[in-house]
């Protein structure tokens, strides 16, 4: 023991008595600082890209059908599409059998899908307006309120087509027209006609038909907004996932068809682009950035000078001299051109960014429809189901929700909420309640099912009945293509039934239980006990014979979840690089030193150390350097991490905002990360201490006799 | 009296590439228990290598080397390290300290590669020798605080500690100035008289062979004859 603290003593006197030792020493600080703060980092954004995944959809674990050709991935494939699960379709015995393990806290049926949606256009929705007053008229008889209204609906139309002219007279100037162009021109010369509007009055139908059809496409503002949705139980999702709070609205009453719009879909897809970028000019420079140094913004506010026309043509004659009053008054300007009034209004810079900000939400504002579509608004979702066709269902929008902790995730933001029946009529698959209504149709029809290996019989043979007759598989897929479309038939006709239908359809807990789900979420009461509760849930499937698989939040994340794996990679390569840099680096240091202490060495072996005292003597000292910096380094890493724990790591773009599980990061000291920086420091040492402890061992006493020479 | 070193017709020869050069050739020599002896002899007539041979630091070609009864040819590394650290000592002419340990713990060192005293008596034992060599007021120092004359009564003390039977010193004055070089081999001298410890040195300084018992001349690499300090220092003065 004694001879070891010599050994140790030596080791420690000796660190600082040659370059060489402070040289490896400082590779060696450098090593595990980056190992133990670089460690704790990763650890910290594993931790929180696990809260932020747990927290909104994936929960502790996903299960889903073991017939599915894919792997369950909550966040889509590796191609971006959505995986091919294949449906439960008895998940209610699924369910019971999962909560048969005790660790379970709630299980969430789900179905995870995409669609395109179109949010309709400025022109589209001003006509809508300008249809339904006509109608209001027509069933209403006149009246000088509906007069007035129908008015200044016209005078907006006819702005709007101005708007139109003025566009088409600017491009003139920058592209070669073709022929469809002029045909173009000559419908907005005639739609801006007194002519054209003196008809209107005889002829409105006609009229608004040559508006939709031959005005409305010249605009190009309407957007395919790609819409990601969760088809769930809202209740139980709600109750699993307490992270999600309502913003504006309500929650989907129980029983009822309903979309939730995710607020950062809702702000970032469905907003005015021009306030939608005012909003990010404004976190931007909250969070230290400035107009004059940051391209991005730079390119917002350029963007919000040249278009003008998403708000020019949201304003009728009557407002947008309200808002040239007010854009007057805030510019002090006499300016009267309302295009021109807004690029100068939006030609903001750090100094008065704050004053515009806060007058474009006073004054312009309220003249606008700041989103395209509103709580209370009915959305039509057009999706392909899983056969191929085209599926259509109207929900209506009962709010916007967020995920607390992940508002400006893109990753999380981008899951809407729809009920679980609106997912099952997009995805296509018979319900029983649906195969009810078919067969009640069939009868009604004087129709009945036959297999299809009896269907010559049925049809040619002998007993062939004169009654029309239809396959099983003809009428699914016959009521795959129809859906909601045949059962809005039944309900009404037209957009205004469908929308009636859209709002006021209820479905009864036991039809929500009974159907198709594609996967479920369960959440544990303690999540450190993942791997135990999965096995456990996989055998309690099994006992019930339901071919069941189970994937941990990780798996379920799917190309998320390989990213964090990359990222670990990619620190852990950094580590490999630097140490087998530091191994060979110290081997030959340490190589050195040794010869340089050949001497020393062979006064020891002379004076009765034994070869054994020696490779110890070289291997200590080695193991001493490796821990004082070592030590050192770890500190130090350990000091950098708690000083950004306090401090925490800003979330500058919104992927990271789901990376570090909020606007903040705030890394924790891995105690992991400290211990694998040491022992890997240990054990680098010691490696490459062990040819030059080889070349000691082999110093013969005879050395000690030697002159300095 | 019996002998504590017993060479008989040794050789050593080294081998520079195809060259064979001898060092010593055949030589035959007794060492009493007790000895202050001194071997001299001109640069190259193998002073430094007989007494490697002796400090079982290398081994002959041919011939026996017998130190404290073990033939040390016959001896494995092992055995031969540790007859170097229980009966030798050795005292070199630069020192050979350990740079970074200070006075006590250079002097310590060979305590603890036997692993045989306790703390208490190492520190009892490390102590009295610096007082003996009169560095008692530089327990805490390192060598390069010291000045060479103290530094050899560090090696002195270190050789010492654990209490060999043999000393051996190869040229213990040379790094020395005479005064310094004196008071050396004064201390040396005292604690042969004192304790009985047999010391080999060797050295072709004239002023050091007159307190040597004996002196054995070697001139390439044989033993010209043992002869008394005043007869050895003729033949030096004479060569």
């Amino acid at each position: 023991m004694d001879k070891l603290r010599v050994l140790f003593e030596i080791g420690l006197r000796n660190l600082f008595a040659r370059m060489m030792n402070v040289v490896i020493g400082g590779i060696i600080l450098v090593g595990t600082l980056m190992v133990v703060a670089g460690g704790s980092l990763v650890s910290s954004v594993d931790e929180s890209v696990s809260k932020s995944l747990r927290g909104s959809v994936t929960g502790d674990l996903q299960i889903y059908n073991g017939k599915s050709k894919e792997d369950v991935a909550v966040f889509g494939s590796n191609t971006g599409g959505d995986v091919d699960l294949t449906p439960m379709l008895s998940f209610p015995k699924v369910e019971a059998a999962v909560r048969s393990v005790p660790n379970v806290k709630d299980v969430v049926p789900m179905g995870i899908a995409s669609a395109l949606v179109n949010s309709g256009n400025t022109v589209d929705l001003t006509l809508e307006e300008l249809r339904g007053l006509v109608k209001r008229e027509e069933e209403e008889g006149r009246t000088p309120e509906l007069d007035a209204q129908r008015e200044s609906m016209k005078s907006h139309v006819q702005q709007i087509v101005s708007v139109i002219q003025d566009d088409r007279k600017n491009l003139d100037a920058l592209i070669k027209r073709t022929a469809e162009d002029r045909e173009a021109d000559k419908d907005l010369v005639h739609a801006g006609s007194n002519d054209f509007w003196k008809n209107f009055e005889k002829d409105p139908d006609a009229s608004l038909e040559f508006l939709e059809n031959r005005v409305a496409p010249q605009v190009a503002d309407a957007d395919m907004l790609p819409l990601r949705y969760v088809g769930t139980d809202t209740v139980k999702f709600q109750r699993a996932f307490d992270r999600m709070t309502i913003v504006d609205g309500t929650s989907i009453p129980v029983g009822h068809r309903g979309f939730l719009f995710n607020k950062y879909t809702y702000e970032e897809m469905l907003k005015l682009r021009s306030a939608r970028r005012l909003d990010k000019i404004k976190d931007a420079l909250a969070n230290g950035s400035t107009l004059a140094q940051d391209a991005t913004l730079q390119r917002y506010v350029k963007e919000n000078r040249n278009q003008p026309r998403e708000i020019q043509l949201q304003l009728d004659p009557l407002k947008t001299k309200t808002a040239v009053a007010r854009l007057q008054k805030d510019l002090g300007s006499t300016e009267t051109n309302l295009a021109a009034l807004l690029n100068a209004f939006f030609d903001t810079n750090d100094q008065n960014f704050s004053t515009r900000y806060d007058a474009f939400y006073r004054d312009l504002a309220p003249l606008l429809q700041l989103y395209r579509l509103r709580v209370g608004d009915v959305l039509t979702i057009k999706a392909f189901t899983k056969s191929g066709y085209q599926q259509s269902v109207n929900v209506k929008i009962y709010g916007t929700f967020l995920f607390k902790g992940l508002e400006k995730s893109s990753l999380a933001g981008a899951f809407n909420i729809m009920d679980l029946m609106s997912f099952r009529s997009l995805y296509g698959y018979l319900t029983s309640e649906k195969m009810q209504e078919i067969s009640a149709i069939q009868k009604e029809a004087g129709a009945k099912s036959v297999d299809r290996a009896h269907a010559e019989d049925e049809l040619f043979g002998e007993g062939a009945s004169t009654s029309p007759t239809v396959t099983r598989s003809q009428s699914a897929s016959t009521s795959e293509l129809k859906d909601d479309a045949s059962a809005s038939a039944l309900a009404g006709t037209g957009k205004a039934a469908r929308r009636k239908r859209a709002s006021t359809e209820t479905f009864t807990q036991e039809q929500l239980d009974d159907g198709i789900v594609l996967n479920a979420a369960v959440t544990l009461h303690d999540p450190t006990k993942l791997d135990v509760t999965l096995k456990a849930i996989d055998a309690a499937t099994s006992a019930q014979k339901l071919e069941i698989k189970t994937a941990t939040w990780l798996q379920a994340s799917g190309r998320l979840g390989q990213f964090v794996y990359l990222i670990k990679l990619v620190l852990f390569v950094a580590v490999l690089i630097i140490f087998i840099v530091l191994m060979v680096v110290m081997n030959n240091a340490v190589v050195m030193a040794t010869l340089q202490r050949i001497r020393e060495i062979g006064t020891v072996r002379a004076i009765g150390g034994g070869r054994g005292f020696v490779v110890m003597m070289i291997l200590v000292e080695s193991i001493v350097l490796g821990l004082v910096f070592g030590g050192v380094g770890a500190l130090l890493g350990m000091g950098l991490i708690t000083v950004l724990h306090a401090v925490g790591i800003r979330a500058t773009s919104d992927q990271l905002f789901f990376f570090f599980g909020g606007p903040r990061l705030f890394p924790a000291v891995g105690w992991g990360s400290v211990f694998t920086g040491f022992f890997i420091v240990l054990f680098v040492t010691t490696l490459s201490t062990l040819y030059p402890a080889w070349l000691a061992m082999r110093v013969s006493p005879l050395r000690a006799m030697q002159s300095d020479d | 009296m019996a002998s504590i070193v017993s060479i008989v017709d040794v050789v050593k020869e080294y081998k520079l590439g195809k060259v064979v050069v001898p060092a010593l050739r055949g030589v035959s020599l007794e060492v009493q228990q007790g000895e202050f002896i001194s071997i001299a002899g001109p640069s190259g007539s193998g002073k430094t290598t007989l007494l490697n041979l002796i400090g079982c630091v290398d081994t002959a070609t041919r011939g026996h080397v017998v130190v404290n009864g073990k033939n040390t040819m016959n001896l494995s590394d092992r055995a031969l390290t540790d007859l170097r650290l229980n009966t030798l000592g050795f005292i070199f002419q630069s020192f050979n300290l350990v740079s970074v340990l200070s006075v006590f713990q250079n002097i310590e060192f060979p305590l603890l590669l036997q692993q045989r005293y306790t703390r208490g008596e190492r520190q009892k034992r490390v102590l009295e020798l610096i007082e003996q060599v009169g560095l008692a007021s530089h327990t805490r120092h390192r060598p390069n605080e010291l000045s060479g004359g103290q530094r050899q009564r560090v090696a002195v003390a270190r050789a010492l500690v654990t209490r060999p039977k043999i000393i051996l010193a190869d040229e213990p004055t040379a790094n020395l100035d005479s005064v310094t070089g004196q008071n050396i081999i004064d201390l040396m001298k005292d604690i042969n008289a004192k304790d009985g410890t047999t010391f080999i040195f060797s050295t072709h300084d004239p002023k050091v062979m007159k307190h040597a018992n004996a002196v054995i001349m070697l001139a390439d690499g044989e033993v010209k004859g043992r002869m008394t300090p005043e007869a050895s220092i003729h033949e030096v003065v004479g060569l």
